[in-house]
């Protein structure tokens, strides 16, 4: 058992550079997600009819179809319908980041639809126009109250960045495989014991992060009514 | 756009694999869970404690390396599983993390004085706990406990990285062999997609089935 | 001959707080007595104890020759003998008011579900409430509902009830239905132990008045004592505001 031990250590700064690549899609899907979320929220709430139908539909899909068909699809379609080869950061950016604005999206609007309906009225009555109202009041309001929310979407996802194994990205799922693959099996519990310790480890330094910088913007008086309920989605 | 209805009697038998799976380890989660969530709200500060870190641990790491560890790992000392099997311990004891906290909320929202009025007329601890609190505990946390349901189904998915032949599986053996991958990806979101529909309406009907007024989920409550 | 009910310097403490300081008194059989005291005086507490849903610090209680606090009790015996009605109603959620009156003597005194259902009928027909047996707590007003809850303390065949404040979170007009249940029990001659401050049931009922402040005893005497050649200044300032707040309806 010691001697497997130090010799995973010794593939430690190897699996740590692939887990770099799991950093850099979390960025990536946040990203995504924060953004396309936002913009889906609003939507939802402040859009037409044939906006609202379509921003929902998209939620369904994308928290209907499982994780690894959704990157399966991104992978496989676009060179299939002629927009040409797909790296799998881009197609597991895409697919995950996508499905997590869809899950963003609802914490979002259960934030803005939280917001007292005079807030808006206020802003407008000084004449701001709808979206500048948005913009200014209505988001900054709501982001704050999303944070218990978007903190348990943000673990998710890191725990997410394991699933573009599936596609290939050679992530430190993929590293670790290589650890153990073949002739070297007994390596496999104590690498994948490795794996899961460093997720621990980015989980609790991501949720510390998290409240640090929620502490820093929060408002006294500024809170999600009945605040606790969660919207936990991956495991 | 080709769609080859050979196709459909392979995908059957992955559907069928990946319900045997999906129901084998929400039972095992649901029987776990029960026992984790009543350890973290009753139990002595030692077992407490263990309880708390097996929820941590298994909720704060990737399910993929939970399956790798129990199909890769596990052999390392000595018990090899099949894949099926490994799907289901490894998804079992992961859904058992999350079925506990869910559990744990709602035996938390039974109101205090259910258990004190159970003690008052002579029940036992035990008593009071199963005749009183969980009965209500259930109920409540039916809408969450579909929603861990419905993720156990989608996230099962996850399971032909250590070859099973579940619907995903299936469908990955099937591009392989025909170069189709778009298209029976596109056939396996529509499976997933009706499934989601189909389970959700399910539990929705289960949970108006068992509803009991003035029980609900916290804050539905009087 | 030894009291049905007797309490023996009960202690109990919160924290650094001192709830209770030795409460003594004893309880005959067939004897209602009523507790008064303002908030925070350890009312609660002290029936709390009685039972052991509290357990007290120091200090004995009997039931009959039996001893409640002995550490060898067997608690779960003793308070199914025992009825407590609370404040709150705290009826089983999940249970219609049938089913609320049934599951004790049937999990507790192991009857038949058959003899449990036509004894939980009986009770519910005692205190008025045989149409409603199908109803789920939330179904029911709150006077109802203690009265299910009533009958619920009844089905156990108790030797005593202790009553805690049973119609202090009822709405003013439902008040008279629960009180009118509780006079027709204590003149059945069935024994109570009941904290209230509806002084027109004690002076119609209690054989007793037990004035509690501060986690003691500090005065006891019939209902006609105390009202009117109180020993204490403390008593009767106290029956005079609470006969001021609460009046004295429903005698
Ligand atoms: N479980 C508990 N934990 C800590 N302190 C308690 C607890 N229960 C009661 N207390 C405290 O003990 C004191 C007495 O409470 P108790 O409920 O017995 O008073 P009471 O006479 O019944 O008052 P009220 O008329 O308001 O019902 C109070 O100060 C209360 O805060
Ligand atoms: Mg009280």
């Amino acid at each position: 058992m010691l001697e497997n031990l130090i010799e995973v250590a010794r593939h430690g700064p190897k699996l740590l550079r692939a887990g770099a690549i799991n950093v850099s899609l979390l960025f990536a899907l946040i990203a995504v997600g924060f953004l396309v979320g936002t913009v889906i929220a609003v939507v939802q709430v402040y859009g037409g009819r044939p906006l609202r139908a379509a921003a929902r539909g998209f939620e369904w899909l994308f928290r209907s179809i499982p994780a690894a068909v959704l990157m399966m699809i991104f992978l496989y379609g676009p060179p299939r319908i002629g927009v040409g080869k797909i790296d799998p950061f881009l197609a597991a950016t895409l697919a995950l980041g996508l499905r997590s604005a869809a899950y963003q999206s609802q914490i979002f609007r259960g934030a803005i639809q939280a917001i007292p309906t005079g807030q808006m009225l206020a802003a407008r009555s000084m004449g701001m126009g709808r979206l500048r109202a948005v913009a200014s009041v209505i988001l900054p309001q709501a982001f704050r109250l999303s944070v218990p929310g978007w903190s348990n979407e943000f673990s998710s996802v890191i725990k997410d960045t394991t699933l573009a194994y599936l596609v290939g990205l050679n992530e430190i799922m993929r590293q670790a495989k290589t650890v153990y693959d073949g002739v070297h099996m007994r390596l496999a519990m104590p690498t994948l014991i490795f794996v899961a310790l460093c997720f621990l480890v980015a989980t609790y330094a991501g949720n510390y992060l998290l409240g640090v910088v929620e502490r820093q913007f929060r408002i006294p008086g500024l809170q999600m009514p009945g605040s606790g309920r969660t919207m936990e989605h991956s495991h | 756009m080709t769609f080859d209805p050979a196709w459909l009697p392979r995908l059957a038998h992955g559907l069928q694999v990946t319900l045997s799976v999906v129901a084998a380890s929400i039972a095992i989660g649901f029987g776990i869970g029960i026992l984790l969530a009543i350890g973290r709200v009753y139990a002595p500060r030692p077992i407490r404690w263990l309880c708390a870190a097996y929820i941590q641990f298994f909720r704060g790491t990737p399910l993929l390396v939970q399956l790798m560890i129990v199909y890769f790992g596990l052999p390392t000392w000595g018990i090899t599983l099949s894949a099926f099997s490994s799907a289901i311990l490894a998804f079992g004891l992961n859904t058992a993390a999350y079925q506990a906290e869910y559990f744990r909320g709602a035996i938390q929202a039974v109101r205090g004085g259910q258990m004190m009025a159970a003690r008052s007329v002579g029940m036992s601890f035990r008593q009071a706990v199963v005749l009183i609190v969980l009965p209500q505990a259930l109920r409540i946390v039916i809408p969450s406990w579909s929603n861990e349901l419905i993720l156990m189904l989608k996230y099962s998915s996850i399971a032909f990285a250590i070859t099973l032949l579940d619907l995903m599986g299936q469908a990955k053996r099937i591009a392989g062999r025909e170069f189709m991958y778009f298209e029976i990806y596109l056939v396996v979101a529509a499976y997933y997609l009706a499934l989601v529909f189909i389970v959700s309406q399910l539990l929705r009907l289960l949970e108006r089935r068992v509803a009991i007024p003035g029980l609900g989920a916290p804050g539905e409550s009087r | 001959m030894s009291p049905l009910l007797r309490v023996e310097e009960l202690h109990k403490r919160y924290g650094s707080e001192q709830v209770l300081r030795g409460v003594s008194f004893g309880l005959e059989k067939g004897e209602t007595k009523v507790i008064i005291g303002p908030s925070g005086t350890g009312k609660s507490t002290l029936l709390r104890c009685i039972n052991r849903l509290t357990p007290p610090d120091r200090g004995r209680v009997w039931l009959e020759d039996v001893e409640i606090t002995h550490a060898k009790a067997q608690i779960n015996r003793l308070r199914a003998q025992i009825g407590f009605v609370f404040q709150s109603f705290n009826l089983f959620s999940h249970l219609t008011a049938l089913g609320n009156v049934r599951i004790a003597p049937m999990r507790v005194l192991g009857l038949t579900k058959e003899q449990a259902t036509r004894l939980a009928r009986a009770e519910l027909r005692r205190v008025g409430l045989g149409e409603k047996e199908d109803a789920f707590p939330a179904e029911l007003s709150g006077g109802q509902q203690q009265r299910v809850s009533i009958a619920r303390a009844l089905a156990m065949g108790p030797k005593l009830i202790l009553f805690d404040e049973p119609t202090s979170a009822l709405d003013p007009e439902l008040i008279g239905e629960v009180l009118e249940v509780m006079v027709s029990l204590a003149r059945e001659g069935m024994t109570m132990l009941v904290v209230t401050h509806e002084m027109g049931f004690a002076r119609s009922v209690a054989d007793e008045i037990l004035f509690m402040e501060h986690g003691v005893i500090v005065e006891q005497g019939t209902p006609r004592q105390m009202f009117t050649q109180p020993q204490h200044a403390r008593t009767g300032e106290f029956l005079h505001k609470i006969s001021e707040l609460y009046g004295e309806a429903a005698s």
